[in-house]
């Protein structure tokens, strides 16, 4: 084996490989999407709607001109964000669902921002921070009782969530409410607000918002010593702690960290929200509902790369801004819900590793099975032939 | 608060329990196996969808009946995931999840009115007649059940065999035991109880499905589980007393004269959760193979 490496043959051959496991990941959520939609597509058949129609529909909803590119990305925005969440975490070692929670807090206090005046530029900062501060103060308590009471963060950040929903609904219909219409908060005032950024859509400058955060992200985790090390206690905590890394730092740090990112997603949304810039708190906020949720899934089929993060964001922007157009039409328009049975089952699939060896596993047991068949019928026949 | 207060409100902290005894009791067997499922959510709500439409076609018994089996089915995809396909436990059960939350939207939206469907009272569980009022005959199961699995873990052979099979696989798999076939038995059965929990809700207690009707309880059951330490005894007392606080909520809610908003009342049976969860952990341990794959060296 050692002297073969050494021809320039085997070296070129070792290189090619070596792509081809980098593009291995996005191979296989490639393949996690195309296996989602094809449950969505047996389960729309099963119910008697035309899936070909429907994803036609969609597509032409997410890609089909200039408008649709727009609201897609606008879709996309705080989907960036919350998947940062998870990811951060993720690549923390631990597992943050509670970007829904922290979404919702940074929303409610991006509204403050109403309350008083600055000029513009300034006053959308003063925004993000507060939606920032809020985030992370949501996503603080959890990463404590972790370190404090070791409470699991998958129990504490889904409590978090629900506590965070109805807190949020109280604020949004009795405390930042616009005593005239008090289905609403308060409007984010002009010069808070983010410019749209393809007249007629609803796409804002949040969308640069959500990709500086996720290039800082890129550059926090992959370029710094610090980064280094949240990554280094994700991958093996026993092993960085022995290497000297504190690992309740860096479980604080991505805590925090991902808190910003979904208090941003919050701030997001809220600040750049045509027409009223506002929260709906009567029908149980629907413009923030399950973004954080949606996040996860974004997250992993972008493999909890800030970069990745970015592609499939646009791809899960476009399955939200299609299922809009979807849902009326052709004939037997399907509902907007099927986006996230697709979602789910594109996650599912991604929790595979290796999804591409699945097949010839499954090849391999197949041959073995019909192997073990024909020996079977082989002894039979030699028992008939005498 | 009279008598007949409290008697209506342990009425209905009893009826809130079950749902979470069931999915905490199914689902601490499937922990001791070594398989940590967060799915339990998106089982509870799909078998509560499930087993009202199987209601309505042939009676309550087959509406419970078709809970279980879709309880069962999800958790064999995910154990089979989990086992042989070595997947992320974590992620599947995200991903059951989601797709659990689309699809009982659609379905509901199929069946005509978005986001609510009634089931048919004719076609509900009879509750029985007792001194304390009517009650399910459910809350018996899920007073016996954890008794049975307690006594099923640490008594009999299979259930130190699943013990083995979370705690060291390893040795387990030397002594003849099959890992991946034993976490999957274990993890159906713990499925077919959250479906079972999940049919209840819709068939026997609420008699409505409704698209968020899950309301966490899957989450709540984990963390019963993780108050307990898989203990399924210690797991009933927890249940119960997050059925409480629900009871609670929702009666507090039924004052005329409110006390504090409806809001911050509904948050209450999360925040116990929390206190309990963090007061109760730091003496409690988990099976150490516990969401690990089992891999054959």
């Amino acid at each position: 084996m050692s002297n073969n490496e050494s021809t320039p043959q085997s070296r070129l051959l070792r290189g090619a490989q070596r792509t081809l496991t980098g593009l291995h990941p996005a191979l296989e959520s490639l393949l996690a999407a195309v296996v989602g939609l094809l449950v969505g597509a047996i389960l729309m058949s099963i119910y008697g709607f035309d899936p070909w129609e429907t994803y036609t529909g969609l597509i032409k909803g997410a890609f089909g001109g200039s408008y649709e590119i727009a609201s897609s990305l606008s879709r996309a925005t705080p989907l960036i964000l919350t998947a940062l969440t998870f990811s951060i975490c993720l690549r923390a070692g631990m597992f943050n669902i509670g970007a829904e929670g922290q979404m919702y807090m940074g929303g409610i206090a991006s509204v403050l921002v109403a309350y008083f005046v600055l000029p513009s530029g300034l006053h959308q900062i003063a925004g993000l921070i507060f939606a920032a501060f809020a985030g992370a103060v949501w996503s603080i308590v959890p990463a404590i009782l972790k370190i404090t009471r070791g409470v699991s963060e998958v129990i504490s950040t889904i409590m978090f969530n629900w506590i965070a929903r109805w807190l949020a609904l109280y604020l949004a219909i009795f405390v930042v409410v616009d005593p005239l219409r008090p289905e609403k908060t308060l409007s984010i005032p002009m010069s808070a607000r983010f410019p749209v950024l393809v007249r007629g859509t609803d796409l804002s400058y949040g969308l640069f918002v959500a990709i500086a955060f996720a290039l800082v992200i890129y550059f926090l985790l992959w370029h710094t010593a610090i980064g280094y090390e949240v990554r280094a206690a994700g991958l093996n905590p026993s092993a960085a702690h022995y290497g000297g890394i504190r690992n309740k730092r860096t479980m604080f740090l991505s805590f925090i960290l991902g808190g910003i990112a979904a208090g941003l997603a919050g701030a997001a949304i809220v600040m750049g929200l045509p027409p009223t810039y506002a929260i709906y708190g009567g029908g149980g906020l629907p413009q923030l509902m399950n973004l954080g949720f949606d996040g996860m899934a974004v997250a992993m089929v972008g493999r909890n790369h800030p970069i990745g993060i970015l592609v499939s964001a646009l791809f899960f922007g476009g399955l939200n801004a299609g299922g809009r157009v979807m849902q009326f039409y052709g004939a037997k328009p399907v509902p907007l819900e099927m986006v996230r049975v697709v979602m789910g089952a594109i996650v599912l699939v991604m929790s595979i590793p290796e999804l591409i060896r699945l097949f010839p596993m499954i090849k391999k047991r197949g041959e073995e099975l019909i192997g073990s068949m024909r020996r079977l019928t082989r002894r039979s026949d030699r028992r008939e032939s005498p | 608060m009279s008598f007949n207060d409290i008697l209506s409100l342990l009425r209905i902290a009893l009826h809130a329990m079950v749902p979470l005894a069931l999915t905490a009791a199914g689902e601490i067997v499937g922990e001791t196996a070594g398989l940590f499922n967060i799915g339990l959510e998106g089982i509870l709500l799909l078998s509560a969808f499930g087993g009202a439409l199987g209601a309505e076609i042939g009676g309550p018994a087959v509406g419970l009946l078709v809970g279980m089996g879709i309880g069962g089915t999800v958790s064999l995809l995910f154990a089979v995931i989990n086992t042989y396909w070595k997947g992320t436990q974590m992620v599947t059960g995200i991903g059951i999840n989601l797709f659990a939350m689309g699809f009982v939207a659609f379905g509901l939206i199929q069946l005509g009115a978005p986001g609510f469907h009634d089931v048919p009272r004719a076609m509900e569980l009879t509750k029985l007649r007792t001194p304390m009022g009517l009650m399910s005959p459910m809350i018996l199961v899920a007073l016996i059940l954890p008794v049975i699995i307690y006594w099923f873990l640490k008594r009999t052979r299979a259930g130190l065999m699943l013990t083995a099979a979370g705690e060291m696989p390893e040795a387990a798999d030397v002594a003849g035991i099959n890992i991946n076939r034993i976490r999957i038995l274990a993890a159906v059965f713990g499925g077919v109880l959250a479906g079972l929990g999940g049919a209840y809700m819709s068939i026997a207690w609420l008699g409505v499905v409704t698209k968020d009707l899950s309301a966490g309880r899957g989450f709540i059951s984990l963390a019963c589980v993780v108050f307990s330490g898989l203990n399924p005894l210690l797991a009933l007392l927890g249940a119960f007393i997050f059925g409480f606080f629900q009871a609670l909520a929702e009666w507090v809610k039924t004052l005329p004269a409110k006390p504090i908003p409806g809001e911050f009342v509904s948050m209450l049976p999360y925040i116990i959760t929390l206190l309990v969860v963090s007061g109760a952990i730091g003496r409690v341990r988990f099976p150490k193979a516990l969401g690990v794959p089992y891999r054959r060296e």
